[in-house]
């Protein structure tokens, strides 16, 4: 379509004006994110570490096909709030969670976990491969889930959906710590890829990569975009302005504002937003 | 992808039993109650083990009750049987090895731990800890054809020699007996203070020795005078830990120490230890008496060696606690 | 004065650093010594009879101790089945179900069973085993060995078990993976090294144990079919050989002292040297 990689030039150029989103040019103009289908919506959430309240009240729509980014400093919560969308809070004990998630309108704590997690799928910070081989780790999703196709078929869509196959198709069988850095976390992704989820949650999934491997990860999710829904989780503001549709910014645990990215980072409506964008404060 | 949408649509209700057998079909509470039996079957073990003791014990304890343990006769065929010999024996070849083996471990800790190279350090680590593996049958092997020999033909004339006098080195020598047992015991125990005691002595901060030495001490007085008395504690819990292994060891202590139930005052006598009688005479035991005086025998022993590894174990905890407030 | 006491205290530096030195080489040369010997006297013992032989009667030559190494590897075994499943499920109750008070109950159980001497699990295998049977049996020999397996395997698997990264399960729940499949399917594989280490390690030590072995499985001049009767082992046939009056006896002692032994070493080094060294996942 474009350059090789238009993001990677983006980036590059943009600078501290983190107004020159992709939002400008890529997703039209005010794309108005309430008209779109929602893929999963937050009402009220409280969500308490012991005694201790994590989360305020905090509401948020998903969009389908759409990628929402959770911004804020350090130990705003927004990793919390990223994993009480696939219940992976439930791994830790002393977690309570009050309000209502829903998934295609229907409550995720109906629903069983297990199944819960393959139709949402998560990305860790740091690439945690299994010790196994790349195709083992891709493949381990569907076979824990009982796929009944071919696995050989459904490893290979995976990593060409995470623009992983062309490096890895000859090493299938090497353990997965032979890879780069940056291919164990795109591993990581094909790993989650393959047992299709609707939404895939990644919690800042750039942090332990170089520029490069940054790169060719956003462009993945761009291109991802029309067959998933994407939530990511990160402390870099331009990432955050080149990725996603829609921006939500969290403060102590409150959900401050949440917008179209474009305008959360050219006329943010509150003034904390608008302090934290600026680096006043972060 | 919209099947799993309507699939979702159409999730089952939360009803509490349905619930719980969706939970159980996952398999996580089968796991966790398979994990649990198998984990109580250990404690189950150890109940059952004490409980075995105690009750086949019970005729000899009805029959002789404390006296038991004051009594010196060990008489089979009038079925008088006392446990002070083999306490006695017990304690002295005990004693003796520590005696050998805990100034022994602990100048070759000091070595490993202060003195050499770490990489060295590690290797010869590596060899103690070999050593620590030598079955127990393979030490009397040694002891019956080198250490025994070499006690009647060099080490007992020479001891003789030179503290003659003493009753502790008066009598016959045949080789075999207190002296012999106790200096086997003390190179199976070693390896037990040295590996611990270097670990410990691995873990005083460094500036604990930088302080002493910029004070003007030798490199020993720093080790002897500040090392040594911060890993006090943990030290003193390796010699328990060795202690209780010396007072369980059977084989190679039966194979040398002469096998006679007598307390004497010479260590070159023969003499006898509670886990040499047991190991001898159990097949051989005509009689409940007999038997259960043994396991009598068996059930202090026991008592011995839970109570001694208890406070190592306590020892060894309480360095960790300490360097944790210290530091 | 001065002078005279710092060179007393350099002095007494010396000699005590030498002496530490030389404590060190004393026990390590222990080691060589052993060694040396059963090598030198049991290495010329060794050969095809002695492998393949059943043992003569008193007086005759050329006997062997095929009975006695079959013997061994049956009772192995036996304690590999008995007690090796419980050290592995315990040490995964431990690691990842594990309750504060109940598992400190069991850890110090474990430690406790691990302290008892040998002997006494002699015992405790006779009053279970031998009495109810009425003879002595591989059985009761594998049920005393089987126990003393427990504390070694189930602390190395619950040690091992706990420093397999949380990053790695959260990934497998994450892909929707419960908790039993993630255990089974990533972390008992990741930790594999260290508990086959400790499990060959606890095989490796109630390999030479002798005491438990005296009232239980006892003792075989025959081969030992099934598992219901006496059986002949290494460490006693060592034992039983080296306290009686016949030298050929003696001679066969000492080889298989080396037979012994080099297992028992051949083991711990392989072990240690090669399971031990790399962990199968990324340590971050």
């Amino acid at each position: 379509m474009d350059a090789p990689f238009p993001l990677l030039s983006n980036s590059i150029s943009s600078g501290t004006a983190v107004g020159k989103s992709r939002a400008e040019g890529q997703t039209g103009s005010g794309l108005d994110t309430k008209s779109m289908p929602l893929r999963m919506k937050v009402s009220q959430l409280n969500f308490y570490y012991g005694k201790v309240r994590a989360l305020h009240d905090v509401s948020l729509d998903v969009a389908t096909n759409r990628v929402t980014a959770l911004i804020g400093p350090s130990g705003c919560g927004k990793s919390t709030l990223l994993r009480t969308l696939n219940r992976m809070h439930e791994t830790i004990r002393h977690t309570r969670m009050e309000g209502e998630i829903t998934l295609d309108g229907v409550n995720i704590l109906t629903l069983d976990v297990t199944k819960l997690r393959r139709m949402v799928g998560m990305v860790f910070q740091k690439p945690n491969p299994f010790p196994k081989s790349v195709y083992d780790n891709v493949a381990y999703g569907l076979r824990i889930n009982g796929y009944s196709g071919r696995l050989d078929d459904a490893v290979e869509k995976s990593l060409r959906r995470a623009a992983l196959w062309d490096e890895v198709k000859d090493q299938l069988r090497k353990s997965a710590y032979a890879l780069s850095g940056g291919q164990q976390q795109r591993l990581c992704i094909a790993r989650a890829l393959a047992v299709d989820p609707e939404v895939l949650l990644l919690d800042e999934p750039c942090s332990a990569l170089d520029p490069v491997n940054t790169a060719k990860i956003e462009e993945l999710l761009f291109e991802l975009k029309p067959t998933c829904t994407l939530v990511i989780v990160t402390h870099n503001m331009q990432q955050a302005a080149r990725v996603s549709d829609s921006t939500a910014f969290i403060l102590n645990g409150e959900l401050i504002e949440t917008s179209p990215t474009g305008m959360m980072f050219t006329t943010p409506s509150d003034p904390r937003t608008e302090a934290y964008i600026t680096g006043r404060f972060g | 992808m919209s099947s799993n949408a309507s699939m979702a649509k159409r999730a089952p209700s939360s009803w509490s039993v349905r619930a719980y057998l969706r939970r159980l079909a996952t398999g996580d509470v089968v796991a966790h109650m398979v994990t649990l039996i198998f984990a109580a079957s250990i404690v189950l073990i150890a109940t059952l083990l004490v409980f075995q003791l105690w009750n086949n014990s019970a005729a000899s304890r009805q029959q002789f009750g404390w006296g038991f343990w004051t009594t010196q006769t060990w008489d089979p065929v009038f079925e008088h049987f006392g446990a002070l010999p083999f306490i006695y024996g017990t304690l002295v070849t005990s004693v003796l090895a520590l005696i050998i083996a805990v100034p022994l471990g602990l100048a070759a800790a000091i070595f490993l731990a202060e003195l050499s190279p770490r990489v060295i350090s590690d290797k010869v680590a590596f060899l103690i800890d070999l050593l620590a593996a030598v079955p127990s049958v393979i030490y009397g092997l040694l002891g019956i054809f080198v250490v025994v020999p070499l006690m009647r033909t060099t080490i007992g004339p020479a001891l003789k020699d030179a503290f003659g006098f003493l009753p502790l080195f008066s009598g016959p020598n045949y080789g075999v007996g207190f002296l012999t047992a106790g200096i086997i015991l003390s190179i199976m125990v070693v390896p037990f203070i040295i590996s611990v005691s270097r670990e410990i002595l691995l873990t005083v901060p460094r500036e604990q020795r930088e302080a002493a030495l910029a004070l003007g001490a030798t490199r020993w007085e720093s080790t002897w005078k500040v090392v040594i008395p911060w890993a006090r504690t943990g030290i003193t819990g390796s010699i328990f830990l060795a202690l209780a292994r010396a007072l369980g060891e059977t084989m190679a202590v039966t194979m040398v120490i002469g096998n006679d139930p007598k307390i004497r005052d010479s260590l070159f006598a023969p003499g006898y230890t509670i886990a040499a009688v047991i190991a001898n005479e159990f097949t051989e035991a005509t009689g409940k008496l007999y038997l259960s005086a043994l396991i009598e025998l068996g059930l202090v022993l026991f008592l011995l060696t839970f109570i001694l590894n208890g406070m190592a174990r306590l020892l060894i905890l309480a360095t960790e606690t300490d360097r944790g407030r210290a530091s | 004065m001065k002078g005279f006491r710092l060179i007393w205290r350099k002095s007494v530096n010396m000699v005590m650093l030498t002496l530490t030195g030389v404590a060190a080489f004393a026990v390590v040369s222990v080691l060589f010594l052993i060694l040396g010997y059963l090598v030198y006297y049991g290495g010329r013992s060794l050969n095809w009879n002695f492998f393949t032989q059943l043992p003569k009667p008193v007086g005759e030559t050329g006997g062997g101790m095929a009975n006695a190494i079959v013997g061994s590897a049956k009772l192995l075994f036996l304690a590999a089945v008995i007690g090796l499943p419980i050290g592995l499920l315990g040490g995964v109750y431990l690691a990842e179900f594990g309750g504060k008070t109940f598992g400190f109950v069991v850890r110090y159980t474990t430690d406790l069973l691990n302290g008892v001497p040998s002997i006494i699990m002699g015992i405790f295998a006779y009053s279970l085993v031998v009495v109810p049977m009425r003879h002595f049996s591989t059985l009761a020999g594998g049920v005393a060995l089987g126990i003393m397996t427990i504390p070694i395997s189930l602390r190395s698997t619950e040690e091992f078990l706990r420093a397999v990264p949380v990053s790695l399960r959260e990934g497998a729940m994450a892909l929707g993976s419960n908790r039993w499949k993630t255990i089974a399917t990533v972390v008992l594989p990741a930790a594999r090294g260290g508990i086959i280490t400790g499990m060959l390690l606890a095989l490796a030590r109630v390999a030479g144990e002798t005491a438990p072995l005296l009232f239980t499985a006892f003792g075989n001049q025959f081969w030992s079919p099934g598992w219901n009767q006496p059986i002949s082992s290494l460490p006693v046939v060592i034992y039983t050989y080296a306290i009686s009056p016949y030298d050929d006896w003696h001679r066969q002692a000492w080889a298989a002292g080396l037979v012994l032994l080099g297992l028992v070493f051949v083991t711990n080094i392989v072990v240690r040297t090669f399971l031990m060294r790399g962990t199968s996942y990324e340590r971050s």
